[in-house]
């Protein structure tokens, strides 16, 4: 005999409870998280770079780094000060919550802050996948062009900031800054943005102001 | 680009309903997939086939129902469905918008028999 089973479960339920056991852990520790997402070459892993720096003495920051091979960008992170571990993800285009929870394992979460996480450069895939971080945040550059509103969707929507980074490069690059934001207000309406350049240094005082803000009001929070 | 682990996910999402239910066999998938969920049927067809054998869903069909992306204009209250390089309501200009439908991401149910 045949019958329907409903089911109405989302599909990616599993990961999403393992998230939450992500940030369980990490509200227990007092650790505030960001997942910072991008596409390839806009620039996370130096404003990771000016992050680490221009907290330096303030915050105590560990990150967590993806990529697909090599350990390049753990070890631009070690070399500014941070405690890094790489999670090389064989081929996946993404971080998800499994992998993240084994990277937890080796931090020392009691002598933390902040943790970053570097997802793998994509603009598709991460958007989907939970990590249990506190707040995301999406590097978009100039360089990308001013459409990646329009056709990267998902990945404006879920985020918490939007950085723009290499401003710098402005008067030389053909880039609708209007039309560009346009198409984020719609998808993720006042969502918190800054336009910065890590090469030259513009702008960089904001992020970081909102991004200490942002550790504090959470520590005073989750205050033990 | 993730449809290996989205497809093991829908397998351990079904498999786990059909449990415990005297199930011979599950035949058919129902899945509701929105326009701004970043997936590809045939790749997760392609998936399907060679990881649901040796499975309580072998063989199984999957069904696809896409939903289109529907905005709602909270300046207006008028529905649209965007444009692909223009979001703002056509109606009113506005861009204070909600996203009615189009992010669905869920497998909705299974047909199973004895």
């Amino acid at each position: 005999m045949s019958q329907r089973i409903p089911v109405v479960e989302k599909i990616l339920s599993a990961n999403d409870r393992l998230a939450a056991e992500n940030q369980s852990s990490l509200d227990a520790a007092n650790v505030f998280a960001i997942n910072m997402m991008a596409s390839p070459g806009a620039g996370k892993t130096s404003l990771i770079e000016q992050t680490l720096k221009g907290l330096e003495g303030r915050l105590r920051i560990a990150m967590i780094n993806g990529d697909i091979a090599t350990s390049f960008d753990a070890d631009r992170a070690q070399a500014a000060g941070a405690t890094a571990i790489q999670i090389n993800t064989g081929g996946d285009c993404h971080l998800d919550a499994v992998m993240v929870q084994s990277a937890l394992s080796q931090l020392d979460l009691g002598i933390l802050d902040l943790l970053v996480i570097e997802n793998v450069g994509n603009l598709v895939c991460p958007a989907d996948f939970k990590l249990g971080t506190h707040k995301s945040v999406l590097v978009a550059s100039i360089p990308e062009g001013d459409d990646k509103p329009y056709k990267y969707p998902g990945m404006y929507r879920g985020v918490n900031a939007v950085v723009i980074n290499k401003i710098d490069l402005l008067p030389y690059v053909p880039f609708r800054m209007d039309f560009f934001k346009k198409g984020i207000e719609v998808l993720n309406p006042g969502v918190t943005q800054f336009e910065l350049s890590c090469r030259s240094g513009e702008g960089l005082a904001g992020w970081l102001a909102w991004l200490e803000g942002q550790v504090k009001e959470f520590k005073g929070i989750h205050a033990k | 680009m993730h449809e290996l682990a989205v497809t093991e996910s829908i397998l351990e999402i079904a498999v786990r309903h059909a449990q415990g239910k005297n199930v011979g066999r599950i035949t058919d998938l129902y899945l509701v997939i929105g326009q701004w969920s970043s997936i590809v049927d045939d790749s997760v067809q392609f998936y399907w086939d060679i990881i649901s054998d040796g499975t309580l869903a072998k063989g199984a069909t999957l069904h696809f129902r896409r939903v289109p992306v529907v905005l709602t204009c909270q300046d207006c209250g008028n529905e649209y469905q965007p444009a692909s390089e223009e979001f703002a309501c056509p109606n009113c200009g506005g861009t204070h918008a909600r996203v009615k439908t189009g992010e669905e991401f869920q497998l909705e149910a299974i047909d199973v028999e004895d």
